[in-house]
């Protein structure tokens, strides 16, 4: 999908939650508020479809969700931050320097992020706007 | 690591290892994750080590470093949770490290800048109730040249220490207090498996 993203001027997001129904759902509601015009792509469970994250899912997604403008990428618990760091550092550099995992509520920051994202705004601002909602 | 028994055997040997301790233990790990975490453990970390034993021919016919750093991405790959990312950073900088380097201070070398990448990947430090807590009273006695057998021991008594720790990281810290009284299950699959690598290697190359 990478590579042939009609809207990747803009900032991509990608969510990753243990629960596939989670990280189903939330893109479910970027969407509603964005449509097409921001890259989206989610996460969810381990390889076996059960609860959990993994690495090699986390980093399909970004590649699904790449945009040359960076991707924000928003975590629920402990893992899936730990398995995303993994997945960014796959990707490799120069790219990995262009994703950001962000401190942010999962769903809350998604939505927002992408409608930052949707207006064109940078990375570091779409970043910033979701981080706004974590004390 | 001498060159004794040769590369494939001990490679293939440490895989069989690993896997048949994890597998042995899969139900008792998953138990001490249902009491403070997700109650997964045992099963990813089962899947990991499938997942490398799948792989081991290919993994037998490299150098060691380089089969330690293709191991560490295997776990990442397949683990799943946050014990995938950990042990694999920690495998993957041992055999970097190891790179190019032998005997037993490049190996204690190796092992302490791995478990700061560990601990950097996990955000945690000693007596936080991880996995560091076997970690690095194991480097403190492959250090001290303890021999196998103590590195082994020492392992399991440190796993048993973090029953009395307050989790500070993971998904056991949202217990609090409640976490004290339970042996950390990333601490005890820790100690299982260096001492399942100390018995391999004690039978393989007898002091």
């Amino acid at each position: 999908m990478s590579g042939m993203n009609p809207k990747s001027a803009n900032v991509g997001i990608v969510i990753v939650s243990h629960s596939p129904l989670v990280a189903e759902g939330a893109a479910d509601m970027v969407r509603q508020m964005v449509g097409d015009c921001v890259p989206l792509a989610w996460s969810g469970g381990n390889a076996e479809g059960g609860l959990g994250t993994h690495a090699a899912g986390i980093l399909a997604a970004i590649e699904r969700a790449w945009s040359d403008a960076g991707v924000a990428v928003f975590v629920d618990l402990g893992g899936a931050e730990t398995n995303s760091e993994m997945a960014v550092e796959m990707l490799g550099e120069p790219r990995s320097g262009r994703v950001i995992i962000c401190n942010a509520p999962l769903v809350e920051g998604a939505v927002m992020a992408a409608a930052e994202a949707s207006g064109g705004a940078a990375l570091a601002r779409v970043v910033a706007t979701a981080e706004e909602l974590s004390p | 690591m001498s060159e004794v028994p040769a590369n494939a055997a001990l490679i293939g040997g440490l895989i069989e290892a690993c896997r048949e301790v994890i597998a042995v233990n899969a139900d008792h790990l998953s138990e001490l994750d249902r009491a403070i975490g997700d109650g997964d453990h045992g099963t990813n970390m089962c899947r990991g080590l499938e997942a490398v034993y799948a792989e081991r021919s290919r993994l037998a016919e490299l150098p060691l470093p380089k089969a330690l750093e293709e191991t560490g991405l295997t776990l990442v790959m397949s683990v799943g949770g946050a014990a995938g990312p950990l042990y694999g950073t920690l495998l993957i900088e041992i055999g970097r490290h190891l790179a190019g380097a032998n005997g037993q201070i490049a190996f204690a070398r190796a092992l302490e800048h791995a478990i700061d990448a560990v601990a950097r990947r996990g955000r945690a430090s000693a007596g936080d109730k991880t996995l560091l807590d076997v970690l690095y009273p194991v480097h403190a006695e492959v250090v001290r040249r303890a021999g196998l057998a103590g590195i082994a021991e020492q392992a399991e008594r440190a796993a048993s220490l973090t029953f009395g720790m307050k989790a500070m990281r993971g998904r056991a810290a949202f217990l609090g207090d409640r976490s004290v009284g339970h042996v950390d299950p990333g601490a005890k699959s820790c100690a299982l498996l260096t001492a399942a690598i100390c018995r391999f290697l004690e039978e393989q190359c007898p002091a």
